[in-house]
């Protein structure tokens, strides 16, 4: 019971940060049909970009724990959304429009080309992060064994649960929501009503990147270290979580999400960890044959 | 001019700006391991040169959309001799960016110049007639020179792999040219594939000492009996799922392959994988007890080449059996299914073609010739590992069927030359290769994103072009 509680906790933790990056990948399919594959880099991006800007607030002596995450929280938010941005701006936009697997092709490149440009301007060795919060919270003993909670387990849920209730509230209830959500159902018919679609686009990839850092800073806070190649295993599994939930629904991605660090998690813990990796890609299998449409999905219906 | 001015300096600071948030943290500040804990190299220096040069090269550029030829031919020479001078900036990589800047700067205000010279070339009657001919006679000499190239000065041992490797990319260009070009289906675990008909052949040849020849049919069926397993649940999902259903499995047979330790040996890999074989003769130095070597057999002297133009024809070979076999099922009820099922499913479907099976038939098919190219790429390593495997290989060879040009069988040749035979010369460039290699696939798509030889005529139409409906 002991052991299950505390995977259960690592679990949630793994959830909430996969759920972030699927919200990215949701939203853009959602509004423009394309599986963004580059967003694994943004996240892995944006992890660097908060390692190198917790070594800055240590640079300028900035001790307290609770400023320094803030303030790398909202620079790496708005680092790595211009990268979002860019990255729409220059390789998607102009294949709106082409035919169906330009825009996939253009995002694979764009992950190659992000990848080795962080391994070239940061080195290819994984970087040890120190940690910034420690300590935790033992909720119960039994078995002889101790269930703890680290603070910085908290923090990350918290984190998550914010953004993500700060999110679907924009989504659902602000002028910006509206208009993504018209360019969704029709973007045709949203540009006809003077819905600037290119704005909403962008702004669709710059809140998704946003999110990407987010989870790029939780990951590293947890895992205590970066390599340029993390994008790679987390945007796949992320991507899965996507498609688990139901890609286009943004609460689908948080459930699945949760689902896939659920899977993950005791995959590894009471099976093996060797194959945990496998337990996820064989569950994406399952669902897209038995229910393609996802657990939250709407169905699609094909028109001639 | 003058009026416009402000607005263009005003559209190059901004991009500049972009550039410099972009780069920052990432060029800006290196962390270096330095034992005990990251340390600092500032790398702001590099970061403001590369800004500055943006600021200018996009300047430059939008000049010359503007068709202001002089101002911005100048610009473009005047970055491409501050980069060649001999200043002291901090790497080397910064003098090729600010030379890059220059050219492209120079070959954009040249362009429009070039580009109606090429048209007016194009469309006059010699130009045509021999674009014609040309097009006509172009497979048969690239086959021609494909086939007499070990005999030519220039077969050397280098060139011999890189063609061997070309060659093997061709091949499996061609194979996938039947899943992704003529049927259109997204498969991004090709390399899964792949990794069956290594492993087939490197498990069959070290532990039941099969040969080569023996086992290339036996690859083939396990490769396509993989994809027959694969595909017959996952079909029937609609084009993106697929691909991303390929794409976890190519990691499963990866991952799989890393694991199970027993079968696969793990990531220590299997080595002393036996080369091919002709006719039972082996291609060394010395032969092993019973056989005899092919020098020997043949009575001539032996040298290490003989091995490569032998590996090189049966690839050859390989890559010429894929495309007549896919010259050939265009033309069968099978292969005109594919191309119909590309074009619109829902209307296959009221004509009665089962889109399961028509897919099955193309994925086994496509799965099939991986199986072959990589017994083949067992048998030339001698040694594979799934790290021959990774996702990165699938990406290649979709790229380059995509490229070249979807159902493009001579684009695919190009694509294959240009993504694998150019950073292969260019080895020297080291990690800048693959951001080229990236930043090309972007590029391609957006300047010509129907491949290089953009090709999807369907192989037959209810009314020929000429005689009109």
């Amino acid at each position: 019971m002991a052991y299950f509680s505390q995977q259960l906790i690592n679990a949630i933790t793994l959830g909430a940060i996969y759920g972030l990056i699927a919200i990215g990948y949701t939203m853009v399919y959602g509004i423009i049909g394309m599986i963004n594959f580059a967003h694994g880099e943004v996240f892995m991006i944006g992890a660097f970009i908060s390692l190198i800007g917790f070594m800055i607030c240590g640079t300028l002596g900035i001790s307290s724990a609770p400023v320094a995450i803030l303030l790398v929280l909202l620079m790496a938010m708005a680092f790595t959304a211009v990268y979002g941005w860019t990255i729409e701006r220059t390789a998607y936009r102009p294949l709106r429009g082409s035919f169906k697997l330009a825009p996939l092709i253009s995002a694979i490149g764009v992950s190659i080309l992000l990848q080795n440009y962080v391994q070239l301007a940061q080195g290819a060795r994984p970087k040890p992060a120190g940690s910034v919060i420690e300590g935790g919270y033992t909720l119960f003993s039994a078995d002889g064994f101790d269930v703890r909670v680290a603070w910085l387990q908290i923090v990350i849920v918290v984190v998550t649960v914010v953004l993500m209730a700060g999110f679907s509230w924009i989504i659902a209830a602000t002028p910006l929501g509206r208009q993504q959500r018209a360019c969704e159902q029709d973007m045709k018919m949203a540009a006809l009503l003077g819905v600037d679609v290119d704005r909403t686009i962008s702004l669709t990839f710059v809140m998704g990147a946003a999110l990407a850092a987010v989870a790029g800073m939780m990951f590293m806070m947890y895992y205590g270290v970066v390599d340029f190649f993390i994008g790679f295993l987390a945007g796949i599994k992320a991507f899965t979580a996507a498609v688990l939930g139901g890609i286009g629904s943004l609460p689908g991605a948080m459930l699945g999400g949760l689902l896939i660090g659920l899977i993950e998690v005791f995959w590894a813990g009471y099976f093996t960890s060797e194959y945990k990796d496998v337990a996820v890609f064989a569950i994406l299998v399952l669902v897209l044959i038995f229910r393609p449409t996802g657990l939250l999905g709407k169905p699609e219906i094909e028109k001639v | 001019m003058r009026d416009r001015l402000p607005a263009l300096v005003k559209d190059a600071a901004l991009t500049a700006l972009v550039a410099a948030a972009l780069g920052l943290f990432i060029v800006g500040f290196k962390t270096r391991d330095a034992g005990q804990g990251l340390f600092f190299d500032y790398q702001l220096v590099d970061l403001a040169v590369a800004v500055a040069t943006i600021f200018f090269g996009r300047l430059g550029l939008q000049l010359a959309s503007l068709g202001l030829k002089w101002p911005s031919f100048a610009l473009g020479a005047a970055l491409g001799v501050i980069g060649a001078a001999p200043l002291e900036l901090p790497s080397t990589f910064l003098h090729w960016f600010v030379v890059i800047a220059g050219v492209l700067i120079i070959l954009r205000t040249i362009w429009p110049w070039a580009n109606a010279a090429l048209a007016t070339a194009r469309h006059s009657q010699r130009g045509r007639a021999f674009g014609q001919r040309g097009a006509k006679w172009f497979g048969a000499i690239l086959l021609a020179a494909a086939v007499l190239m070990p005999f030519t000065s220039f077969a050397d041992q280098k060139t011999m792999d890189l063609a061997v490797l070309i060659l093997t990319y061709v091949m499996l260009g061609w194979g996938l040219n039947i899943v992704v070009g003529l049927a259109g289906l997204l498969d991004l675990g090709y390399v899964a594939f792949y990794a069956v008909g290594a492993y087939s052949y490197a498990l069959l040849s070290t532990q039941y000492g099969l040969n080569f020849w023996m086992v290339l049919p036996l690859a083939g069926m396990f490769a396509a009996a993989f994809g027959l397993v694969l595909g017959f649940p996952v079909l029937r999902l609609r084009g993106d799922y697929l691909a991303i259903v390929t794409m976890g499995f190519g990691e499963i047979i990866r991952l799989v392959l890393l694991n199970w330790v027993d079968l696969s040996n793990g990531p220590a890999g299997i080595g002393g994988i036996p080369g091919p074989t002709l006719f039972g003769a082996v291609f060394a130095e010395t032969a092993p007890a019973g056989k005899q070597t092919f020098a020997e057999m043949v009575g001539i002297p032996f040298t290490s080449n003989q091995r490569l133009i032998y590996l090189y024809y049966i690839i050859l070979l390989l890559a010429l059996v894929t495309n007549f076999f896919t010259q050939r099922v265009r033309r069968l009820p099978v292969g005109r299914a594919w191309e119909a099922l590309r074009e619109d499913e829902t209307a296959c479907k009221a004509l009665g073609i089962n889109p399961t099976n028509t897919k099955l038939t193309a994925f086994a098919v496509g799965a099939m010739f991986a199986g072959f190219a990589g017994s083949f790429f067992a048998a030339k390593q001698r040694f594979i590992s799934p790290e021959s495997f990774t996702f990165i290989e699938s990406a290649i060879i979709l790229s380059i069927v995509v490229l070249g040009g979807m159902g493009s069988q001579i684009g695919v040749v190009l694509a294959a030359v240009l993504l694998i035979g150019l950073p292969e010369w260019f080895r020297d460039l080291g990690a800048y290769r693959m951001i080229v290699f990236g930043l090309a696939m972007v590029l391609i798509m957006v300047f010509r994103p129907r491949g290089l030889i953009a090709h999807r005529e369907p192989s037959v139409r209810l009314h020929p072009a000429r005689a009109g409906p």
